[in-house]
């Protein structure tokens, strides 16, 4: 029992900076803008937060360098993208480079501990909240802690979800950045300003991004280590695919694959009839997984028609 | 009065193009002014500029005598103009109101703005037969109907005056007369509408004014009543132009092509050409005229080798290619295909026109040696046939997309006919294709005849049709309906073309 409830819990940890990260990809590629850059940002949020954190000794003055440092990254592709026209795969893979790179390079060069950042002291990351009272209640008490007891940041990404969901079907903004994103011409003739509407996608997909690196290095973990955020950026884009470019389903995506983490994390040290699987080998699923889905399992996935094509007008 | 809208002096260039040059034209209220022009004209460009797609590099534009500024397209809709652009600006996946609402929300939230357009198509369907269910998507609707979308866009922004460029390129004849008699009740309405074609036939069926542009200048605009569908052909062009289609009488020889009971079906099963017999003998054109969509373009894929078919001969010089499935040996064999779909088939827009120009002859041997292209010979060739067939410009290093669609047809018939097929086989010639290029292709089509060799054409206009072919055969549903001669009533050929067979062959 204890176990499965300690896997659950884990399952949504897993999944809040998958629910963040693909839900910035998701506003940014509903307007027409391929990001590949989701790693990177969430690399970069991740350093600036933890170290910002670790020299103010403050969470929010963490998450907002954090935002800052992202939107920067963003702002780039953004700007790539946007005003130069320029292959946008490319500029997130650019992105993505850089932030690895520069976050070792800084924090060795500010900290001199090899590229990690100091450990943070508790009013230095975002906690769980606590709600021991409820212990009280009989039988339930245990899962309903399980299922409020985070931190703040994580109830920002369940709450994302249907704001999202919301603000793309019923509101003056979401209808035209999703028409930005299948055909920026009609966008264009019916007077409304292309680039701006994409930048508007591209920052909010900066800021999220920063609020999901800083979860990562301030409130799974206590400090920054190198390439921690581990892929999430991609996994998050796969699950983007996979929940076909919509919020809900979006939902659903990550938390299956935070539970293929949860699961990775549990089951290190499992073994099956004396033989010890590797911990690779369990650090793998949700990667396979990942890989078998968008192979053939999720029937047709259909991107914005627009997605990764700078906007010009005729000649 | 006031004109509803006054263009004055309006320049524009792009780059080393003048595209609009000193143009003033004023446009009445409650009109169909049309403006006619060869493609490249500068139409589109004048228009766009009205719209504030573009901004004009000097000069003056008045609505209702008020000096305006139009920057953008918001700017234009707000002083009361609406564009129907020649390819539809409309979001696929949208819903038919989401389409209409788009960029006129009134509001953060939708939801109300969703509510108001419904109740407004509900209206303007009743007063203009615009009729069209808000909740389709615009995506899977049929152009005719996409085409009223963006009518209806045009009218829910509240818009006085209503653009339409080239609207009836991508209708059939039947959603092309719906479109007029919405155009006229739109006038009636107090509406003033201007219509860009090149479409002489159109001008003179529903403008009351026409403006004639050429080579970036307006050079004359008329009452349509006191002009003569030759003397704008004339204005257009520069020159005089010949409409009807000058040949001699045929001389056919022996039958070069013979298709026998020839059925091809789609992936449904479905036969679209259904048991369709006929030959084509030397020296004569053998038109097949019909309504879009009723199998034609499937017979040609089939003689082509492009399609296989489910049964019958494709029997070409006494062999039967049919079963060779195989345009390449089909060509060998000594056929030409002019295809339909130029852009798709024709050639390929990001090829430069040497490269276009040898499509399909690619491998044969003056053109290099094994897997080796002489790039040299390639181009040499490619500026040789520009040459003889007046593709204009005369570049073979410009991209082929960069040429009109009337100079990459006359690449297209040159590639084809240098390469002296026994039998050439030409799908819609001259859609899309300018006044001028029709008069020139045309005339070497009827030359090839003259010289001996076959040729079957395949066109939706009937005109074409009669003026070029010494026989005609109509298809219905895949199938031949009769033969008639080249003198044959437009009546009966269009009740042979809706299916009507009085005395079916």
């Amino acid at each position: 029992m204890n176990l499965y409830i300690e896997l659950l819990a884990s399952t949504i940890r897993m999944s809040v900076p998958l629910i963040l990260a693909c839900i910035a990809g998701l506003w940014s590629e509903r307007a027409g803008i391929v990001d590949i850059g989701l790693e990177g940002k969430m690399l970069i949020a991740a350093f600036a937060a933890a170290s910002a954190s670790a020299v103010f000794g403050s969470a929010w003055i963490g998450l907002f360098c954090a935002i800052l440092a992202s939107l920067a990254f963003a702002l780039v592709h953004g700007y790539a993208a946007i005003n130069q026209r320029g292959n946008q795969v490319v500029s997130g893979v650019a992105i993505n480079m850089l932030a690895a790179g520069l976050a070792v390079v800084l924090g060795n060069e500010w900290f001199r501990e090899g590229g990690r950042t100091p450990a943070l002291p508790p009013e230095g990351r975002f906690l769980p909240f606590q709600f021991p009272a409820l212990d009280g209640l009989p039988a339930v008490g245990p899962l309903v802690r399980i299922f409020l007891e985070h931190s703040i940041l994580a109830y920002v990404a369940f709450a994302l979800v249907p704001l999202t969901a919301w603000a793309l079907a019923r509101t003056r903004f979401g209808l035209r950045l999703r028409a930005v994103g299948e055909n920026p011409h009609a966008v264009d003739t019916a007077g409304i300003p292309v680039a701006a509407l994409r930048y508007r996608a591209v920052i909010i997909a900066g800021v999220l991004c920063g609020v999901a690196g800083a979860y990562v290095s301030t409130s799974l973990s206590s400090s920054f280590v190198r390439d921690m955020t581990a892929g999430g950026g991609f996994m998050a884009l796969a699950a983007l695919i996979f929940a076909n470019w919509r919020a809900w389903p979006a939902l659903g995506a990550c938390l299956l694959f935070g539970f293929l983490q949860a699961i990775g994390n549990f089951a290190q040290g499992a073994s099956v009839g004396g033989f010890q699987i590797p911990v690779q080998f369990i650090n793998m699923l949700p990667y396979v997984l990942t890989v078998v889905l968008l192979a053939g399992f999720i029937g047709k996935s259909v991107p914005p028609r627009a997605s990764g094509l700078p906007y010009v007008k005729d000649r | 009065m006031t004109p509803a809208i006054e263009l004055l002096r309006i320049d524009k260039r792009f780059g080393s193009v003048h595209a609009n040059k000193d143009v003033s034209l004023a446009i009445a209220p409650g009109s169909i002014h049309g403006i006619i022009g060869e493609n490249g004209a500068g139409k589109s460009t004048l228009m766009s500029i009205l719209f504030g797609f573009y901004q004009a590099d000097s000069g003056e534009i008045r609505v209702k005598g008020r000096p305006v500024r139009i920057r953008s397209s918001s700017d234009a809709i707000a002083h009361g103009i609406g564009m129907v652009h020649q390819h539809f600006m409309l979001v696929e996946p949208f819903t038919v109101l989401e389409n209409v609402v788009l960029g006129a929300e009134g509001g953060l939230l939708i939801g109300p703005a969703l509510a108001r357009a419904r109740a407004e198509l509900t209206r303007l369907a009743r007063d203009y037969e615009l009729e069209v269910d808000p909740d389709a998507v615009a995506g899977e609707l049929p152009v005719g109907l996409q085409q009223r979308v963006e009518i209806l866009k045009a009218l829910f922004r509240g818009a006085e005056t209503l653009i339409l460029d080239e609207p009836t390129g991508v209708l059939t004849p039947d959603e092309a007369r719906h479109l007029f008699r919405i155009l006229r009740t739109l006038k009636d309405q107090g509406k003033t509408v201007i219509l860009i074609t090149h479409k002489l036939r159109e001008i003179m069926a529903i403008t009351d004014r026409v403006s004639v542009m050429r080579r970036g200048e307006l050079v004359a605009t008329r009452g349509t009543k006191a002009t003569t569908v030759e003397e704008l052909a004339e204005l257009m062009v520069g020159r005089h132009v010949l409409l009807r289609v000058e040949k001699g009488p045929s001389r056919p020889g022996e039958t070069v092509l013979e298709v026998r009971n020839l059925t091809w079906k789609d992936g449904k099963g479905i036969a679209r050409v259904d048991n369709v017999s006929f030959s084509v003998r030397k020296g004569e054109i053998l038109g097949i005229a019909g309504v879009s969509g009723n199998g034609q373009s499937e017979l040609l894929d089939v003689i082509a080798g492009i399609a296989r078919p489910a049964s019958g001969q494709v029997i070409f010089e006494g062999k039967d290619i049919g079963i060779l499935g195989d345009p390449r040996h089909v060509r060998a064999e000594g056929l030409a295909h002019v295809p339909e779909d130029r852009q798709h088939r024709g050639l390929i827009g990001s090829f430069d026109a040497a490269e276009s120009a040898i499509l399909g002859w690619h491998h044969l041997d003056p053109l290099g040696k094994g897997f080796r292209l002489d790039r040299g010979k390639v181009v040499a060739r490619a500026r040789a046939l520009m040459e003889e067939f007046d593709v204009r410009p005369p570049d073979p290093l410009l991209r082929s997309s960069k040429f009109s669609g009337g100079n990459q047809q006359k690449l297209i018939i040159a590639r084809e006919i240098t390469s002296n097929p026994d039998l050439l086989i030409v799908g819609q010639p001259t859609r899309g294709v300018d006044i001028g290029a029709i008069e020139y292709i045309h005339k070497r089509i009827i030359q090839l005849r003259d010289e001996g060799k076959a040729v079957l054409l395949v066109s939706v206009e009937l005109d074409e049709i009669r003026s070029l072919s010494d026989r005609i055969l109509v298809m219905f549903a895949g199938r031949v309906m009769g033969e008639r001669g080249p003198g044959a009533d437009e009546r009966e050929l269009g009740l042979l073309m809706a299916g009507v067979a009085k005395d079916a062959a």
